[in-house]
């Protein structure tokens, strides 16, 4: 009973993580039309820079807490400038774009393997968030139930954003019907860049909060794009509730599967990508077919 | 015959002349192997241009059908059964395979193509990685030795490189019959308008089911290569990364271009052999040369330097290149 409650809270909590990933995955794509093939690699750069303000800049050593919006801030940055250096120059060609984000997911792999070896480094849980909360015979971690709150918290603020605001209405409308939206006046390649940051710094943010559950090594980045591939795949593209379903979803796959098939967990993993695809091709709330 | 067919036939027969002399005129065993090399990658190449270039359909998966065949001969040779059986089981397995990913991926075309073949090529990469029991995971299954075939061992560096021309020059005779047919007329038509070649009654599915069929052929063929030139398989091979290299090699070349790929197989090649011979970099290299290629020379080398020189020629203006392969809205 125990094992199957902490499998659930650790299903949930990394349910949590790939939300923060793929939400900004699913908001480029819907926008953009292009799957951001960068994106573990901003997962990563999250992580790495977080990892490198925690041990101390000029003498300076940051709390976990402002590392991580820190280093959010550098990789929604350095999403932003490749948005309007290199994506901006391939407006209209899709594919170019595709690939061109394939090419560099490949050099910032290598560059994080020379800025900060091949050695996985560990990252220390949050001081106060050390410890267990008992519930009869169950323990769970502090750490992963406030990785469950940070989640919802940042789907409520995004669904707020996305909802309420007038920037929110001016994606929604990009995601809907680009051309429209341009002839009513949006400036959508405005909005691509703010997208694409805003994704990028989401996904490097999960990066470091991830860190003390997943720890950071190179090759991490291949680990989490497929992921967020399947969630979007999963959820629909440029929704979500859909990103926030498929990423529990997954979660819960990812983890039974690891802890009940060990060798198979990658396989099944997929297995409900397959069948989304065959049955309900739009995925399960998106308004796109695929 | 007419001129331009009797110089392209002698062209053809020279340059088989001169791959076939290679071995015989450099003597270095690191050469040698190195063009096999290049053979072996130009086959997997020109198998993945059929989708790339001639069906408008860019993979990201291609590494999976490539690692299916190449797991499948390590398995039974380890396992003790002949080589006969092992090739054939494994282009078979190859083609089950590209059944399944073309049944699964056909479902669309465009970039959500390229999502659904990345997705099925990391499975199976999942699957060799995790699968301890089956693939020996990251130690990779190494093969106790190349076949003899008709008595004629391949163990020697250029031994292997005839036997792998003599497989090339099936690959690309078959390539090359198959596009200039009918079907390939089709294909490219599938491409380039498939409402109007669903209007006039072609069935684009099938077409491009086909052609996915036959890619997976001559990727399955490079695969069988691969793990007789290396004698040794290991999740690195299927990994997103190779998916990419060959990926790349049929851009740089010239997508859609019969040629163009092995050229590009030449070219990644040998950067990849010069540059991890100086530099550990290798990856960054691939990722530098993947977005330059695509900012730059969108249309790859071989069609690129044919418009560049003819521009310089005829004094015009630099016309504006793009990717060559736009696959039409899904039906």
């Amino acid at each position: 009973m125990t094992f199957w409650l902490l499998l659930t809270v650790n299903s949930v909590t990394f349910g949590g993580l790939l939300f923060l990933l793929s939400a900004g995955f699913s908001l480029i794509f819907g926008l953009m039309r292009i799957p951001n093939l960068t994106h573990g690699s901003m997962f990563m750069l999250g992580a790495y820079f977080g990892t490198t303000l925690l041990s101390g800049v000029l003498g300076v050593r940051f709390s976990f807490w402002l590392a991580a919006i820190v280093c959010a801030i550098q990789v929604a940055i350095l999403g932003a400038l490749m948005e309007r250096l290199l994506l901006r120059r391939l407006a209209g060609q899709q594919l170019a774009q595709v690939l061109v984000t394939l090419g560099v997911s490949f050099m910032v792999a290598d560059l994080c393997l020379m800025g900060w070896g091949g050695d996985p480094i560990s990252v220390a849980t949050p001081p106060g968030l050390n410890g267990f909360i008992r519930l009869g015979a169950a323990v769970f971690p502090l750490y992963r139930l406030a990785v469950i709150a940070i989640a919802v918290i940042f789907a409520l603020a995004l669904w707020l954003m996305l909802e309420r605001t007038r920037l929110g209405a001016m994606i929604r409308a990009g995601v809907d019907d680009p051309q429209m939206a341009r002839v009513v006046g949006i400036r959508v390649s405005q909005l691509f860049t703010i997208v694409f940051a805003l994704g990028a710094g989401l996904a490097g943010f999960a990066g470091l909060i991830g860190g003390p559950i997943l720890s950071v090594y190179p090759g991490i980045d291949q680990d989490m794009l497929p992921l967020a591939l399947v969630v979007v795949i999963l959820g629909g593209t440029g929704s979500l509730l859909g990103s926030f379903v498929g990423s529990i979803l997954i979660g819960f796959i990812y983890n039974f599967g690891q802890a009940l098939l060990p060798e198979l967990a990658y396989f099944i993993l997929f297995l409900p990508m397959v069948l989304v695809l065959v049955l309900r091709p739009q995925g399960l709330f998106g308004g796109q077919v695929l | 015959m007419s001129n331009v067919t009797f110089a392209r036939s002698l062209a053809a027969l020279i340059a088989v002349v001169a791959l076939a002399a290679l071995p015989y005129a450099i003597k270095e065993v690191y050469y040698v192997n190195i063009a096999s090399q290049i053979l072996l990658y130009a086959i997997f190449a020109l198998g993945l241009n059929i989708l790339v270039g001639y069906a408008g359909l860019v993979s990201l998966g291609h590494a999976g059908l490539f690692g299916i065949a190449a797991y499948v001969v390590a398995y039974l040779l380890v396992a003790g059964h002949g080589h006969v059986l092992a090739i054939v089981a494994a282009l078979a397995a190859g083609l089950v395979a590209t059944a399944g990913f073309a049944a699964l991926s056909l479902r669309s075309t465009g970039i959500i193509f390229i999502m659904i073949t990345l997705a099925l090529g990391e499975i199976i990469w999942g699957l060799a990685y995790r699968w301890i029991s089956l693939t020996n995971g990251d130690n990779g299954i190494t093969v106790p030795a190349r076949p003899t075939p008709f008595g004629i061992a391949l163990g020697s560096a250029r031994a292997f490189y005839v036997a792998t021309l003599i497989v090339f020059l099936i690959a690309i005779v078959a390539a090359g019959i198959f596009v200039r047919s009918p079907f390939g007329a089709a294909l490219r038509g599938t491409r380039d308008q498939p409402r109007r070649m669903n209007a006039l009654g072609y069935h684009v599915w099938m077409i491009r089911f086909w052609a996915f069929i036959f890619s997976g052929l001559l990727t399955a063929m490079a695969g069988v290569l691969f793990v007789y030139y290396n004698q040794f398989i290991s999740p690195q091979a299927l990994a997103l990364t190779a998916s990419a290299e060959s990926l790349l090699m049929v851009i740089s070349g010239g997508a859609g271009t019969l040629f163009g790929p092995v050229v590009g197989a030449a070219l990644v090649v040998i950067v990849k052999n010069v540059v991890s011979a100086y530099v550990e970099r290798w990856n960054f290299m691939l990722g530098a040369i993947f977005v330059a290629i695509v900012v730059f020379m969108p249309e790859g080398l071989v069609p690129g330097v044919v418009r560049l020189t003819r521009s310089i020629w005829r004094g015009r203006a630099r016309t504006k290149a793009s990717l060559p392969m736009t696959a039409g809205p899904r039906q």
